[in-house]
């Protein structure tokens, strides 16, 4: 019942955007999450859902993927946009017995559902282009500066690391107890919330015990290869910022240029 | 041959948390590990042959005695590193040893850790998956592997520290048929073709006769000590310590009971068969 579940929601592919850089991708997503939030014309939200609805159509992904990231906010989206519609002051336009609608309103919604809806596009691109394991790279490169500041970053991308390597393995042992605790006769099906929260327990005790047996397995293979922390260690696979990147950063700054322009221009 | 690894009168007992009671797990082992030699330890569980494995690369000091890497005293702090480089280990269980999520990634960990320079460490890993025959698995997921082959890629990752011993512990354990033979040929090319000094920790007598020598272990003490075909053909000895001989060599014993006159010292199938020919065709 859980094999079929994929890691993060990686869509594999060779496209412009797979290969630029996790650095690159991350620092990109960002900007343009900033701009989603600085942009208030119609111009430049049409500049921006152009600029994404492109970097969707060069990385192959299908439409239905970004569309999927955006059920799980519908109604976040909606919420939104309902209370924006309805309880929003300004010259009214349309009104049904204590429901109204102002001008203000409508443009509040719209202009909260246009960012909505482009930040989660925005997102699901760098998280459907990267492997979990590049996107941990680029974050640890990321937040290397802040070593200084004593944050323990090689640890945080080695816990990133490990807990990525282990889902699987803890998913393939979750299925294994469910059956044999299935054939000792537990009911996981039937019976009201509590119970059935009850008879989560004899699942999640015996994969806590066997989670701690392999954390203490592992951290004993880890001292017999010489792990030692982050300190004098080196990589394999370093980061290389390539003229793709350059073009990345490139495009995505010169759109933030024309959408911040476009605030001060008034059609 | 020089040895590589020396035990002397080596001693460890620990405390039960529980019962608050002293265990002694080795009593008193002088043993040593020979530079190119395929070294196998067996005995039944808590026999005391992990807890001796586990001395070798200091992941346990003994109590009382000395353990030796070359001229590196176990017990000294300074030395874990250059210890544990030289004695690589390998477990049980493939899944509890794999770091990384690529195959490629956890064979560069060791040399990684090692500060080595990048050239190094591609070469390293290169040599490493090419020794365990996994090279076409260099940038698969470990979790999608068989456990022969993962098996494999954690032996590649103790390989990339470039070890002059490499000590597996049970390593075919928990796997199928299939698997284990997978790792016993990889075991028997890293010391026949490789010229590494491997040390093998098992219960499985078929394994033990693929080896030069054979330490018995019983009881936290050294019972038996000599070639296969030595310590086989002892089969009222090996029988009483609770061990079993390999197949060929129960059957030629069972034989001999019966009237037959076959030695003693055969330990696989097709010596048996041979055996057995000559001896009806002598009648």
């Amino acid at each position: 019942m859980f094999k079929d579940i994929t890691l993060g929601q990686f869509f594999p592919g060779d496209s412009f955007v797979h290969r630029l850089d996790p650095r690159t991708k991350i620092c990109l997503s960002l900007i343009f999450i900033v701009l989603v939030f600085l942009a208030n014309s119609i111009l430049g939200f049409a500049l921006l859902g152009g600029f994404i609805l492109l970097v969707a159509i060069i990385t192959k992904i299908p439409l239905k993927f970004m569309i999927r990231g955006l059920k799980t906010i519908m109604f976040f989206i909606v919420l939104t946009a309902f209370f924006n519609l309805f309880l929003s002051t300004g010259t009214v336009i349309w009104q049904w017995r204590f429901l109204k609608i102002t001008d203000r309103g409508l443009e509040l919604a719209l202009t909260m559902i246009a960012r909505l809806v482009l930040l989660i596009f925005g997102t699901s691109i760098l998280t459907l282009t990267t492997s979990p394991i590049a996107l941990t790279d680029g974050i640890e490169a990321l937040l290397r500066p802040f070593k200084k500041i004593k944050l323990p970053v090689h640890e945080l991308a080695m816990m990133m690391t490990i807990a990525l390597r282990f889902i699987p393995t803890l998913i393939d042992e979750t299925d294994k107890i469910i059956k044999a605790q299935t054939a000792r006769g537990t009911d996981f099906e039937s019976g009201n919330l509590i119970r059935r929260a009850k008879a989560l327990i004899p699942i999640l005790i015996p994969l806590f015990i066997s989670s701690f047996r392999r954390a203490d397995d592992l951290a004993l293979a880890m001292e017999c290869r010489c792990y030692n922390g982050g300190e004098n260690r080196t990589r394999m696979k370093v980061l290389e910022m390539k003229a793709i990147d350059f073009v990345g950063w490139g495009v995505t700054l010169a759109l933030g240029v024309i959408v911040i322009i476009l605030n001060y221009v008034r059609i | 041959m020089e040895p590589i690894i020396r035990a002397e009168n080596l001693k460890f007992s620990y405390k039960n948390q529980e019962d608050g009671k002293e265990y002694e797990v080795l009593k008193g082992i002088d043993m040593e590990v020979r530079k190119g030699e395929f070294l196998c330890v067996l005995g039944h569980n808590g026999s005391g042959k992990s807890t001796l494995a586990k001395h070798f690369n200091s992941i346990l000091v003994p109590t009382e005695g000395k353990v030796f890497v070359g001229d590196m005293d176990t017990s000294e702090e300074d030395k874990l590193f250059d210890i544990r480089q030289r004695v690589g280990m390998v477990f049980q269980n493939p899944d509890n040893q794999i770091v990384a999520t690529i195959v490629e990634e956890d064979v560069a960990f060791a040399p990684e850790n090692l500060g080595l320079p990048r050239e190094e460490i591609i070469s390293r890993v290169d040599f490493a998956l090419k020794t365990v025959n996994m090279e076409a698995y260099r940038n698969h997921a470990p979790h999608k592997l068989s456990g022969g082959q993962k098996q494999r890629v954690a032996i590649a990752g103790v390989l990339a520290m470039m070890p002059e011993v490499i000590v597996l512990d049970e390593p075919t354990a928990m796997l199928d048929p299939v698997g284990r033979k997978e790792i016993m040929n990889t075991i028997k090319t890293l010391n026949r073709e490789k010229g590494m000094t491997v040390v093998l920790i098992t219960h499985y007598m078929d394994e033990a006769a693929e080896a030069d020598r054979i330490l018995v272990m019983d009881k936290g003490k050294i019972k038996m000590e000599g070639t296969p075909k030595e310590v086989f053909s002892k089969v009222d000895e090996v029988k009483a310590i609770g061990l079993d001989v390999p197949q060929a060599t129960a059957l030629a014993y069972e034989l001999n009971k019966n009237g037959f006159n076959l030695p003693l010292d055969i330990l696989n199938t097709e010596d048996c068969v041979s055996n057995i020919i000559k001896e009806l065709e002598n009648d």
